[in-house]
Parts: structure tokens; sequence; C-alpha cells
């Protein structure tokens, strides 16, 4: 347990570690320029309500990866769910207006999870017709984002504005600003909740969460003990799926509240850094938590560095790939113990 | 007497929670077979992977030739002369014999000398009788030939010294003689073997000398003549073996399992069961004997509904379930134990309460329903696993460890305690005591006979003909996918059921 605990921070020290070489290739003080990536991020009340505005979504992308690869239901489309999610939830968002909004948020919610779980369910094509669940999910990601970008420049193009963003969504669906003049909103503490209640207790206290693991482990003997895959996988995209279009909802209604094409602004997106996420989180939802948060920090930290010290913003990418890398590094070494020879 | 090649002196090695070799002394000379002998879990093992270089010993000294060795990792035990065949071989399926031969050795340097790799591969194996066509591809090869590539491949780096972990573990009867043979030719070269083995009957037939190895220290050494069956066992157990004991007598009671005219086929479109027939009453163990390959997986997993059956039926209990989903056919009281327990019966890497919960987790006695989910009662479970592990004797270090790090046996008694604590009515049971020693294999023996007692039909699948023959009511012996015959089990004998296995039919009278 204590290994697995240190296996974030672990990655996190080497990835600081080898990072500081392209910085220094940037012209920039490893130190200054790791100060001032703290400080961007941490450095204030409103920036650190930033950090928790980025994390959110990339924990509920990293939660949707780490349930569905419990289950070796390898879903690397939680980018196209989201933005399913989004589209799903937009319709929702900007119809209705009459609604009040104890009743219009719970219906956007339900609406963008349907709309994920949707995107994710080709995924299961693996287990009747075997086309691998990494190609379809994948391609959807593409297919999701170019049909985004298509209905915000022709058929949900805002009527008023003409700009490629759907119509505003109603004041009703809106997640509200929790604090004051900063970006802090709902969707936040909802992004929370489903990672670390319905997420945590979903994979530790319940039955279905129980097969998710059992399946994962060895499948012919979840078969034996009367679990039918095909029903769990169905099961597990749904779930994995609707975490991430709820993702996209807290983009719209959140942050945004337009539809528009690019939701998911992280350079490889929120989807893909999700599996960066789930990996490196050893597929725990409280751990995905945590690495969501150092995360951001990183993301929203290489944003300020960039600009006070004239190192390129793609430094941020630089510091996720590191992070992934030494996390599977670290997960491979693992199962190794060293020992001196003589 | 000839040289003495190895000697072992004093080797103790420690694990976290268990002494596993305990100042053993051991010597091995020039031109015999030693048997190394002893319950899963003795240290034989251990000793063998310390003397390969695999493990390092906490205290002791190696001699080989009369010199001080230290052997730090397999390449100085093959330095040495030592070659190890393991149970789990290490070849690469996709490539072939000779490939897989010649990697890592002086012909794989910069420039491949195929032609010179073939022409002393087939010399050896002509030597030694481990004949290996080299250029088929490894997964198209059985075990045995499996094997023999893994022999050759010491042989071909100079090994003299040649340490077989539990070989016949995955040998059908006729590859075990031939490689009895290939041993018998090594010998006679100045080969000197380490057989590692808890078969008594093998033990006794191949080795010169056999050690018994129990909690890690050497209880015994005889010559391999001075010694018989009963004396070895008691040896490695501690004490008497009691024999199980056949209740006689029971009427004949309504068929719980019945299979009429199957018909399957195998992974490679052939037909593998053909036409089989079988009837399992309650309270009657009824075994299907053969050598392994003659269509009992395919049958099992056609029972299993883990395989089409092409024609024919299975009733259960009165209902049919040909060909439907598993989950149907587990819930009309079917137990089974696999013949493949980690790959079927196991989540290795999941702690022992996950894995002995599987299957009942949705039960009311295990897990809350409520409209948002089935939660797990943890109370319960934690309860339930400790009586089980109390029930079943299993031995686990810690509870919440994954069950990978557990031994063969306790692995076994979990998939027991599991099934068992399911309550079947019918109980499916393919090679139960396959790798087991012989504590393990006794202990599954009297639950076998005991569920039967209480009025349980098993359908037993077993090729070892000692197991058939103290356990089932009847026996079918099956052969290219039929059953060529059906005997009651006090009129069979082990010749007879010998001669069936071999596909020769019996005459009149055996069948029914």
């Amino acid at each position: 347990m204590l290994r697995r605990a240190l296996l974030p921070v672990r990655a996190l020290v080497a990835t600081f570690l080898v990072g500081a070489i392209p910085v220094m290739a940037a012209g920039a003080n490893p130190l200054t320029a790791y100060y001032l990536m703290a400080a961007g991020s941490l450095g204030d009340m409103i920036a650190i309500t930033e950090v928790f505005v980025r994390a959110a979504p990339l924990m509920m992308t990293g939660l949707a990866i780490a349930v569905a690869f419990r289950a070796k239901f390898w879903n690397i489309g939680a980018e196209g769910q989201l933005y399913a999610g989004a589209i799903l939830g937009t319709l929702v968002a900007v119809n209705f207006p009459e609604l009040p909004f104890w009743i219009h948020i719970p219906f956007m919610i339900v609406a963008g999870m349907i709309g994920g779980a949707l995107c994710a369910l080709p995924g299961i094509l693996k287990i009747k017709l075997k086309v691998g669940d990494v190609v379809t999910t994948l391609m959807l990601n593409f297919i999701m984002v170019i049909l985004t970008s298509y209905l915000v420049q022709n058929v949900l193009k805002d009527p008023f504005t003409r700009w490629p963003q759907s119509p505003p969504i109603t004041e009703s669906a809106t997640y509200p600003i929790l604090i004051p003049f900063t970006r802090f909103h709902l969707g936040i503490v909802v992004a929370l909740f489903f990672a670390l209640v319905v997420g945590y207790g979903l994979i530790e206290y319940t039955a279905l969460g129980y097969e998710i693991k059992a399946i994962g482990s060895n499948e012919i003997a979840s078969r034996l003990a009367g679990i039918n895959p095909t029903t769990l996988t169905i099961k597990t995209a749904i779930i994995s799926g609707s975490f991430a279009g709820l993702a996209g909802i807290g983009e719209v209604a959140g942050i945004r509240h337009h539809l528009i094409a690019t939701l998911s602004p992280v350079p490889i997106g929120y989807g893909l850094t999700g599996v960066v996420i789930a990996v490196m989180s050893g597929l725990s939802p409280l751990w995905v938590v945590v690495v969501a948060f150092l995360f951001s920090i990183i993301i929203n930290g290489s944003q300020t560095m960039s600009r006070l010290t004239g190192v390129p913003i793609f430094l941020g990418e630089i510091f996720q790939g590191l992070a992934l890398g030494f996390s599977l590094l670290f997960l491979f070494l693992d199962q190794y113990r060293i020992r001196r020879v003589r | 007497m000839s040289e003495k090649i190895v000697e072992m002196k004093g080797i103790t090695k420690k694990f976290p929670n268990i002494l596993a070799n305990d100042h053993i002394d051991l010597q091995l000379r020039k031109g015999e077979v030693c048997a190394l002998l002893g319950e899963n879990g003795a240290g034989k093992s251990t000793l063998m992977k310390i003397l390969y270089g695999l493990y390092h010993a906490d205290e002791g000294q190696i001699l080989i030739r009369g010199q001080a060795v230290n052997i730090d990792s397999p390449k100085d035990a093959i330095a040495s002369g030592i070659g190890m065949v393991h149970q789990h071989f290490a070849l690469d399926d996709k490539l072939t014999a000779v490939e897989n031969l010649i990697l890592g050795t002086k012909q794989a340097r910069i420039l491949l000398d195929m032609k010179g790799a073939k022409k002393e591969v087939i010399d050896l194996s002509k030597k030694f009788g481990l004949e290996v066509d080299p250029d088929s591809k490894v997964y198209q090869l059985s075990e045995g030939m499996k094997q023999r590539i893994e022999i050759l491949k010491t042989l071909l780096r100079g090994a003299q010294i040649l340490i077989f972990d539990e070989p016949t573990a995955v040998l059908t009867p006729l590859e075990t003689r031939d490689l009895f043979k290939t041993i018998r030719a090594l010998v006679s070269q100045g080969h000197a073997i380490v057989f590692i083995s808890h078969h008594l009957e093998e033990v006794l037939s191949i080795s010169d000398r056999i050690v018994v190895l129990r909690n890690g220290k050497v209880v015994g050494e005889k010559r391999a003549e001075e010694t018989n069956e009963a004396e070895l066992a008691q040896m490695m157990v501690g004490r008497e073996i009691e024999e199980v004991s056949r209740l006689k007598g029971r009427k004949a009671a309504q068929p719980v399992l019945e299979i009429s005219g199957l018909c399957a086929l195998n992974d490679k479109k052939l037909e593998a069961v053909r036409n089989v027939s079988l009837s399992v009453r309650k309270g009657e163990i009824v075994s299907v004997a053969g050598v392994s390959g003659n269509g009992q997986k395919e049958l099992t997993e056609v029972i299993l509904g883990m395989r089409k059956a092409t024609s024919g039926k299975v009733v259960i209990n009165g209902k049919d379930v040909t060909n439907k989903p598993t989950k149907t056919i587990i819930q009309q009281k079917l137990g089974c134990i696999a013949e493949d327990r980690i790959g079927w019966g196991l989540l290795m890497d999941r702690p022992i309460a996950e894995n002995l919960i599987l299957g009942l987790h949705r039960s009311s006695k295990l897990s809350t329903k409520t409209p948002v989910a089935n939660f797990l009662k943890t109370q319960e479970i934690k309860q339930y696993t400790q009586q089980l592990l109390t029930r079943f004797d299993i031995r686990g270090t810690d509870v919440d460890a994954p069950v990978k790090l557990l031994s063969g046996g306790n692995l076994q008694k979990i998939i027991l305690a599991r099934v068992l604590s399911q309550e079947p009515e019918i109980l499916l049971a393919s090679q139960p005591t396959r790798g087991l020693d012989v504590g393990a294999t006794e202990y599954v023996h009297k639950l076998l006979l005991e569920l039967r007692d209480k009025g349980i039909g098993v359908l037993l699948v077993s090729e070892d003909l000692e197991e058939i023959l103290t356990l089932s009511d009847t026996i079918a012996v099956m052969f290219r996918g039929e059953i060529v015959g059906t005997l009651s089990a006090e009129s069979a004998t082990s010749e007879q059921l010998g001669l069936m296995m071999a596909g020769i039919k019996q005459p009149e009278g055996t069948k029914q």
C-alpha cells in the first residue's frame, strides 16, 4: 500500500529532475522555473481555484478510464465521450428555459452521462466481433471532436453572434459559481462527489465493482462463477462513458456556457490525459483525485512559468509525458527487487 | 563409488515467514539420478534454485567437482555445467525449435549459423532419444516436445548436472516413459541428474538415491532398491497415510447429470468429442479416464457452456442446458474444479477473500440489495473468509496479499472451499489432484468421498488410474473423443483400464 502510495510521488520527483534538462535547454534556471510554476498555480486564492477548475475534468476522465481499465476494457476514448456528453448536455441546457435549476441541472447531467455512455458503447464490439476496443474508442475521439466542430458551425451555430459555438445555455442550466469572483463552480463539487463517493464506492463496496475487478483479473474464472462478461462489459462501458460525459458537462455548464469544438484544450486533451492519470494512480479512484490535482498544478503552473521565463508552453506537455513514462517505469520496476551482487 | 560432482553443505535459506532450507547437505555423484522428494513447500525447489543461482543461500557452501564456487546467477551455474529444466517452459512460441535452442548461444552471435546449429541439435537429440522436429514452431508442439527442447537447451550449453523440476507434471504417461529413457541415457553418459518430484512411484522407478525433505530439512536418504512407497510416503508426510475406503451398496438414485450423443469440435475445428453419453446419479462418482488430449477438456468445456456442442444434449437436474450460457448452467447447482486452476479458477492478483466470495458475492448473505446498488457486506465477508480458512485449513501468509503468493496446495484448497460453500448438487472435478503432494491429494480424495456420501453427483476427469480406481463407482474410458467402454469400479483393474486408455477396446461384457 505504501509503495503504491509512493508511486505518484516518485514519478513526480523523477519528472522534475529530468524535466530540468529541457528547462535549462530553453535558457531558464530550473529552480526559478519550478518556483514560478508553483507560484503560478498555488500562489493566490484565484490561482488555487483555477487548479480546482482544471482538476475537475481531469478527475472525471481519469476516473472513467480507471474504472474501464479495472475490467480490462481498454477505453481510451474519454475525449470523445467528453464531447458526446457535452453535445447531449448542451441540447438540454440551451432548451427548456422555463425549468427550475434544480430540475434543469440534474436533467442536463443525466443527458451528458447518457451521451458519454452511448459513445463508449461501440467499445463492446470487442466481445462479439473481436474488434479491438482500443481502436474503436480511440477512433471515436476524432469522430466526436469533428462532429462537435460540424455542429457548432452548422446546426447548432449561435444565430446571434455567428461564431462557431452553440447559443448560450440558459441561466437555469448554468452551474452556479460557489466562490464569488472566481470560476469555482458547482461542477467541481459534482466531480469530487462522483470521484470520491460514486467511483470509490463502486469499486470498493459494491458487487458490481467487485465483478469489474474479478473479470479484469480472470475472465474465465468469473464466467465460471456466473458472471456474464458481455453484460458486465456493457455496464462498465456505460459507467466509464458516463463519467467522461460528465467532464464535458462541467466544461459547458461551468466554464464555457456554450458548446465549442475546443472544450478540451490541454495539448493532448483531457481524455488522453485521463489515461495518464488513471495509470499513474494505479487505477484507484482516490488516487485519481490526487493525481488529477497534481496534473492540474503542472498544467496551470507551466502556463505561468512560460509567460514569465519565455520557456515554451509545450514544457507542460513534456512534464505530462515524463510523468506517464516514469509511472509506467516504476510500476514495472516495482515487480522486481534489487539485490546487491557481492 | 564414482566422484562427487556436486556438494551442497549446510544450505540455509530464509524467506520472510518461513525457513525454506534449514542446513541442508546434499551430494550428487557422476552418473546417478538423485531424487528430491517432498510435499509442496518442503524446500525442494528452493534448494535447486539456489544451486541454479536463482536464489542466493543465506548460509552454506556449494562445491562443484571439489571446488568451492559462488553461484550468483544462472549464468554462473551454466558456466559450472549446471542446467535446469523448469516446470514452466521458457520458450518463444513463435520461433522454431532450433531458433529457441540457439538463443543466447555462440551460434546466434552476429551471423547465424543455422545449418551448423541444426546439425548439432539433431546429433544431440539422436544421442539421447530427444527427437524433435527442428523446424516446427514451438506453439505447434506438445508439452512433451517442449520439454525435450528445454532439455536440449541445457545440453547445448554443456550441462553435466541436470535439474528436473517436477518434469512429469505436464507429461502424458507415454511421454513420461520417453523422458525416463532419456534420463537413463544421460546417466549412462556420465551426467548427474536431480529429479524433483512428489510422485512416489516415479521416484522409485527412475532414481538411484532418494533424499526426502520435510519442512526445509532432510528427513531421510534411501537407495531406491531399499525402500518402498509406504515408507517414503510416511517420511514425506511425517505420519501414516490413511487409505480411502469405498462405501458400497448404494442404491441407484436419480440422475443429476445426463449427457447423450454429445459431439463437439476442438480449437482446430476437428471433432474432439464424439457421440459421448454419460450419466451421473446422486451420490455417485463417475470417472472419465483417459490420457490427456483425448477430448476430456473439450467435454468439460461443453458441459460448462464454454464450448458449443455440435450435436447431442446435456441435461442437468432434468433441465436441458445444451449450449446455454455458463451463467445459466452454473445456476443449476453445478460446481466446477477446473483442470487449469490458475487460468480457470483463481483471481491471482486479488486477495484470498475476493477469491473465496466469487460467485456468492451477490447472495443475500454477503451483500445487501438496495435500489442504488448491491453493496457488499464487508464484515460478513471477513467472517466468512475466516470460517473457510479454518474449515479448509488454508494457510496464507496474509489475508490481504494476492493469492499468487500461495502454494499450489493452498490454491486448490481455495477453489475447493469456494466451490463447496456454494453447495453444488453436481461437481465437475478435472484433474483435481494434479500437481498436489500426498497430503493435499489425500485431503481432496476424502473431500470428494464425503461429498458423494452427502448425495452429490461427481463427475471426475482424471488421468491417474490409482485415483480413478480408489474413488469411482463407475468408470468411463475416453479415447480419441469417444467413450470406448464403461466399467463398474469393482470389476475394473488398472491393466484393463490401461489397455482401454490406449484405444484397445474390451471385447465382451464390459460395455454397458
